[in-house]
C-alpha cells in the first residue's frame, strides 16, 4: 500500500477535528489552548502535503509563518492563562466570563 | 506720497492696542489725549495721501496697496488692501477729520465718567473700522470694517451699561443691522458667482458683463445692507433709541460717520447701479425720498433733544439715498460731507447743552439758554442755519443739488422725488427752528414745576393728610379713654361721698350718744373733730369729683368735635388731591400755579431753581467752532456756478466712470427751483418762530403723540415680534426640539434598544464562541463546495 497524499489529508483532517472536538467539549483552559495548536499543526499538514503534491514551495513557506504566528500566539495566550490559573487554580474556560454583555 | 495710505487705518488702530493694553492706567486725560492723538495722526496721513492723490493726473487717481494676502483658497483670493482714489480718500478726510475733533470734545465730555479710558479705547477701533470700511479694495475687507463699525456701534450705545435701557438700545443696534448684514452677505455672494472675484478692480473692470437681472438683484440685496447700517425705512428703528449713548457717540456715530457707510458702498457700487434695471435704483430713490419725509414728520414731535437729531439724521439720510437713487453721486456724497460737519455740529451742541444742563435732555425744561451758553448757542445757530438750508450756509447748496437732480429723474418720478423733498426741507426748517427756540430762546425752564414734582408733593400733602386725621383720631380715642376714666372717677368720688356722709351721721349719732353719756365725752369729742374733719374732706372730695365729672364730660365733647373736623379736612383733602395729579400730567411745560402744594414741593425743585447752566471747557467749544466754520463754508466745495467751481464733481469724477446723471434742467429753471426752496425754508422758519417763541398757535395740533412714537413703526415691530412672530418662533424651535432634536434622540435610542437585544449572545464563554465559529466554517466550507459542484 503506497502512501499517498490522501493518507496526509486524512491525518490532517483526524488531527483538525480531533483538536476541534477538543477545544469544544474540554474546559481546562491548557488543554483548549493544546488542542488550538494541534488544530494549527493540522493545517501545516495540509500545507505541506500540498507544497509536496504541487512542487510549490509557498506552501511550505506558509508553515513557517503560522508557526511563527502559533508560538507568538502561545507566548501571549499562555501567560495570561497561566496568570489566570494562579489567580484561581480550580477555575475552568467557563468560569472567566467577565466579558460578558 | 499716496504710499502713506496704510498709515490711516494703522494709527487708530495702534492708538486701539495701545489703550486696550495700558488704558486703564493712562487714566484721565492721558488716555483721552493718546486716542486724539491716535486719529490726528490719522488725519495727517489722509491728507497727505490726499496731496499725493492730487498732483497725479486725474485719470490716475486709483491706486491700490496691496499689504499681505488674507486668504487664498482655490481661486479665490483676497488681499488685505487699500483702495486709494477720490472717493475713498473724500470719506477718510471726513471721517478722521471730524472725527479728531469729536475725539478733543470727548475728552471734556467724559470728564469724570469711569469708563474714561474704555471710552476712547472704544473710539479708536471704531475710527480704525470705519476706515478700513472705506479703505478696503474688496467687499471683505469693507464688510470686516462694516462689522466692525456695527461692534463698535454696540459697545458704545450701551456704554453705560449698568442702565438695562442702554444695554436694550445696544441690543436692538446690534440685531437690526444683523438683518441688514445678511444682505450685504448675500450681495457679495452674487458678485463673486457672477465675476468671480470680489475686488473692486474686478467689480468695476467686469460690471458689463452682468447681466441686469443679476445686478438687479445684486442693488436690491446691497440696498438691504445700506438700510440697515444708514437706519433708512424700515430699520431704521434702531437709531433714535441708539441715542442712549454718550453723546460724543451720537455724533461720530450716528451722525457723522458709520451710518453713511451705506450710501458710501451705493456709491462704490455704481457700476453695478449703472447696469442694474432703472426701477432698482428707483427704489433706491423711493425708500430716501419716504425715509426723509416720515423720518422729518417724527422729529416734528419729539422732546428730546437728541432725539430731534436722531431723527433728523435719519431724515438727511433718506436725502442721501435720494441722491444715489437719482444718479446725483456728487450731490449724495458733498451733502454727506456737509452733514457730517453741520450734524455733528448740532449733536455736539446739544452735548455741550446737556452737559451745562445737569444731564438733563427734555427741551421742555430748557429755554433762554443763549445767554448761559454763548459759545454753544452761537455754533449751534450757524448748526441749524446750515441744516435748513438757508444761503448761503452748507446745507443750502448741497440739499439744493439733491433736489436738483430729482427733478432731473424723469425716469423714476422725479417730479414726486422732488416734491417729497421740497416738505422734508419745509419741515427741517420748522423742527429745527423748533429746536433752537425751544433751547435757546424763550424762558429758562428748569425750574418749573413738573408732573414728577407735583406728583412728589400731591403724595406728601396726602400723607400729611393722613397723618392729620390719625392725629385726630387718637385724640379722639384719648378723649374717649379720659371720659371713661371721669366717669370711673366720679362713680368712686361718689361713692367717697356716700361713705363720708355716712360716716358724718355715725359721728352725728356718737355725738348724740356722747351727750347724754359723760363717760366718753373725751372720746366723743375726738371723735366728733374726726367726724368733722371726714364731713369736709368728704365735701372738697365730692366738688372735686364733680368737677372731674364737668371736665371729662368737656374733654369727650372736644374729642368728638376734634373728630368731626379732622374727618371733614381729610374727606375735602382727598377729594382735591385726586383731581390734581392729571392735570399735572398734561400740564408740564406750562407754569402750574403750585398753590397749595407749593410747601409740599421735593427738594430737587428747589436745587433746579438755584442752578445756573454753564458755559462748556475748551475742549468741547473748540471743536464746536471749528466745525461751526466749516458748517458754514463748506458750501464753496461744489458751487453751482460754473463747471470750474464743481470741485468736488471734478475731483470725485474718477470714481464714478461717467455713471453721474447729466443734468439737463435749464439755467432758468435752476433758479426757479431754488428760489422757490428758499422761499419755503423762509416761511416754515417764520412759522416756528411764530408759534414758539411768540406763543401764536397751539404746538399740540402739530406734535401729534402718532408723530412723538414715529407713526408707531416701532412699537408695530415690536407687537408684531411679540405677536405672530414670537408665536412663529415658538414654532420654529419646537420644530428643532421635536424633529430635528427627535430623529438624532430617535437614531441613537433605536440603536441603543437593538444593542441591548444583541448583547445576550456576548454570552463570554470562550467556547461558545469557537462553537459558532466552528458553525461558521462549516457553512462557509458548505457554499464553497455548493459553487464547486454545481
Amino acid at each position: 500500500m503506497e502512501l499517498t497524499e490522501t493518507w496526509f489529508l486524512v491525518l490532517s483532517a483526524a488531527l483538525f477535528c480531533i483538536g476541534l472536538v477538543g477545544l469544544l467539549i474540554r474546559s481546562n483552559p491548557l488543554v483548549m489552548f493544546m488542542c488550538v495548536e494541534l488544530m494549527l499543526n493540522a493545517v501545516n499538514i495540509t500545507f505541506v502535503t500540498f507544497s509536496s503534491v504541487y512542487g510549490d514551495l509557498v506552501g511550505r513557506t506558509a508553515v513557517f509563518f503560522v508557526l511563527v504566528v502559533a508560538a507568538a500566539e502561545v507566548v501571549v495566550g499562555l501567560s495570561i492563562v497561566v496568570a489566570l490559573l494562579r489567580v484561581r487554580p480550580t477555575a475552568t474556560a467557563d468560569d472567566f466570563n467577565v466579558l460578558k454583555g | 506720497m499716496v504710499e502713506a495710505a496704510w498709515l490711516i487705518p494703522a494709527s487708530p488702530l495702534i492708538g486701539f492696542v495701545l489703550l486696550l493694553a495700558f488704558g486703564r492706567r493712562m487714566g484721565e486725560p492721558t488716555a483721552g489725549w493718546l486716542a486724539t492723538l491716535a486719529s490726528a495722526g490719522s488725519f495727517v496721513a489722509t491728507v497727505i495721501t490726499f496731496v499725493g492723490l492730487l498732483r497725479l493726473e486725474s485719470a490716475d487717481r486709483f491706486f491700490i496697496q496691496t499689504l499681505f494676502t488674507w486668504v487664498q483658497s482655490g481661486s479665490f483670493r483676497v488681499d488685505a488692501g487699500l483702495l486709494v482714489d477720490p472717493l475713498s480718500i473724500t470719506m477718510s478726510l471726513f471721517i478722521t477729520g471730524v472725527g479728531t475733533l469729536i475725539h478733543l470734545y470727548s475728552i471734556g465730555y467724559m470728564h469724570g465718567d469711569d469708563g474714561f479710558a474704555r471710552f476712547f479705547t472704544y473710539l479708536n477701533l471704531f475710527i480704525a473700522s470705519m476706515l478700513l470700511l472705506v479703505l478696503g479694495d474688496n467687499l471683505l475687507l469693507t464688510f470686516l470694517g462694516w462689522e466692525g463699525v456695527g461692534a463698535c456701534s454696540y459697545l458704545l450705545i450701551s456704554f453705560w451699561f449698568t442702565d438695562p435701557a442702554n444695554a436694550t438700545a445696544g441690543k436692538k443696534a446690534f440685531v437690526t443691522n444683523r438683518v441688514g448684514d445678511f444682505g450685504f452677505m448675500l450681495a457679495a455672494f452674487v458678485v463673486f458667482t457672477q465675476i468671480g472675484s470680489i475686488r473692486y478692480a474686478d467689480i468695476i473692470a467686469s460690471s458689463s458683463e452682468m447681466s441686469a437681472t443679476v445686478a438687479t438683484v445684486a442693488v436690491l440685496l446691497f440696498l438691504l445692507a445700506a438700510t440697515g447700517k444708514s437706519a433708512q425705512l424700515p430699520l431704521f428703528v434702531w437709531l433714535p433709541d441708539a441715542m442712549a449713548g454718550p453723546t460724543p457717540v451720537s455724533a461720530l456715530i450716528h451722525a457723522a460717520t458709520m451710518v453713511t457707510s451705506g450710501v458710501f458702498l451705493l456709491t462704490r457700487l455704481n457700476p453695478i447701479l449703472a447696469q442694474a434695471e432703472t426701477w432698482s435704483v428707483g427704489v433706491i430713490a423711493w425708500v430716501g425720498a419716504l425715509t426723509a419725509l416720515f423720518a422729518a414728520t417724527a422729529a416734528v414731535a419729539q422732546t428730546d433733544i437728541k432725539r430731534v437729531l436722531a431723527y433728523s439724521t435719519v431724515s438727511q439720510l433718506g436725502y442721501l439715498f435720494l441722491a444715489v437713487g437719482v444718479g446725483g453721486y456728487v450731490a449724495a456724497i458733498f451733502h454727506m460731507v456737509t452733514h457730517a460737519f453741520f450734524k455733528a455740529l448740532l449733536f455736539m451742541g446739544s452735548g455741550s447743552v446737556i452737559h451745562g444742563m445737569a444731564d438733563e435732555q427734555d427741551m421742555r425744561r430748557m429755554g433762554g439758554l443763549y445767554k448761559f451758553m454763548p459759545l454753544t448757542g452761537f455754533t449751534f445757530i450757524i448748526g441749524w442755519l446750515a441744516i435748513a438750508g438757508v444761503p448761503p450756509f452748507s446745507g443750502f447748496w448741497s440739499k439744493d443739488e439733491i433736489l436738483l437732480y430729482a427733478w432731473n429723474a424723469d425716469e423714476i418720478g422725479g417730479k414726486g422725488l422732488w416734491a417729497i423733498g421740497l416738505i422734508t426741507a419745509i419741515l427741517t426748517a420748522f423742527y429745527m427752528t423748533r429746536q433752537v427756540i425751544l433751547t435757546f430762546f424763550g424762558r429758562l425752564r428748569y425750574a418749573d414745576v413738573t408732573a414728577a414734582d407735583l406728583r412728589v408733593a400731591a403724595e406728601a400733602r396726602s400723607s400729611a393728610i393722613t397723618a392729620g386725621v390719625e392725629e385726630a383720631e387718637a385724640a379722639v380715642a384719648s378723649a374717649v379713654a379720659a371720659v371713661e376714666k371721669a366717669s370711673n372717677d366720679l362713680v368712686k368720688k361718689n361713692e367717697a361721698v356716700d361713705k363720708a356722709r355716712t360716716k358724718h351721721e355715725e359721728a352725728t349719732t356718737a355725738l348724740a350718744a356722747l351727750n347724754e353719756g359723760e363717760d366718753g365725752y373725751d372720746k366723743a369729742v375726738k371723735g366728733y373733730d374726726r367726724a368733722e374733719k371726714a364731713k369736709v374732706k368728704a365735701q372738697d372730695a365730692l366738688v372735686v369729683a364733680n368737677h372731674a365729672v364737668d371736665d371729662a364730660k368737656q374733654a369727650v365733647t372736644d374729642a368728638e368735635a376734634a373728630l368731626a373736623a379732622a374727618q371733614a379736612t381729610a374727606a375735602e383733602q382727598a377729594n382735591v388731591q385726586l383731581p390734581l395729579v392729571p392735570a399735572a400730567v398734561t400740564a408740564v411745560t406750562t407754569e402750574i400755579d403750585a398753590g397749595e402744594l407749593a410747601d409740599y414741593l421735593p427738594n430737587s425743585y428747589r436745587e433746579r431753581a438755584e442752578y445756573h447752566p454753564h458755559e462748556s471747557p475748551w475742549t468741547m467749544t473748540t471743536p464746536l467752532l471749528i466745525l461751526a466754520g466749516l458748517a458754514a463754508v463748506a458750501g464753496v466745495l461744489n458751487l453751482p456756478f460754473a463747471h470750474d467751481l464743481h470741485f468736488l464733481g471734478n475731483w470725485l469724477s474718477p470714481s464714478l466712470f461717467g455713471n453721474k446723471a447729466e443734468l439737463t434742467t435749464s439755467a432758468g429753471t435752476k433758479w426757479v427751483l431754488a428760489i422757490v426752496a428758499i422761499v419755503v425754508v423762509a416761511v416754515a422758519i417764520m412759522a416756528a418762530i411764530r408759534m414758539y417763541l411768540r406763543g401764536q398757535g397751539d404746538p399740540e395740533r402739530i406734535e401729534k403723540p402718532f408723530l412723538r412714537d414715529a407713526w408707531r413703526i416701532d412699537s408695530s415691530y415690536a407687537n408684531f415680534f411679540g405677536g405672530p412672530g414670537r408665536a412663529l418662533f415658538d414654532l420654529s424651535s419646537a420644530f428643532d426640539r421635536r424633529v430635528v432634536d427627535g430623529a438624532v434622540r430617535g437614531i441613537a435610542a433605536g440603536i441603543g434598544s437593538i444593542s441591548r437585544s444583541l448583547k445576550v449572545i456576548q454570552s463570554g464563554f470562550v467556547r461558545s464562541y469557537a462553537l459558532a465559529i466552528s458553525i461558521g466554517t462549516v457553512f462557509v466550507l458548505v457554499w464553497f463546495l455548493g459553487r464547486l459542484f454545481a
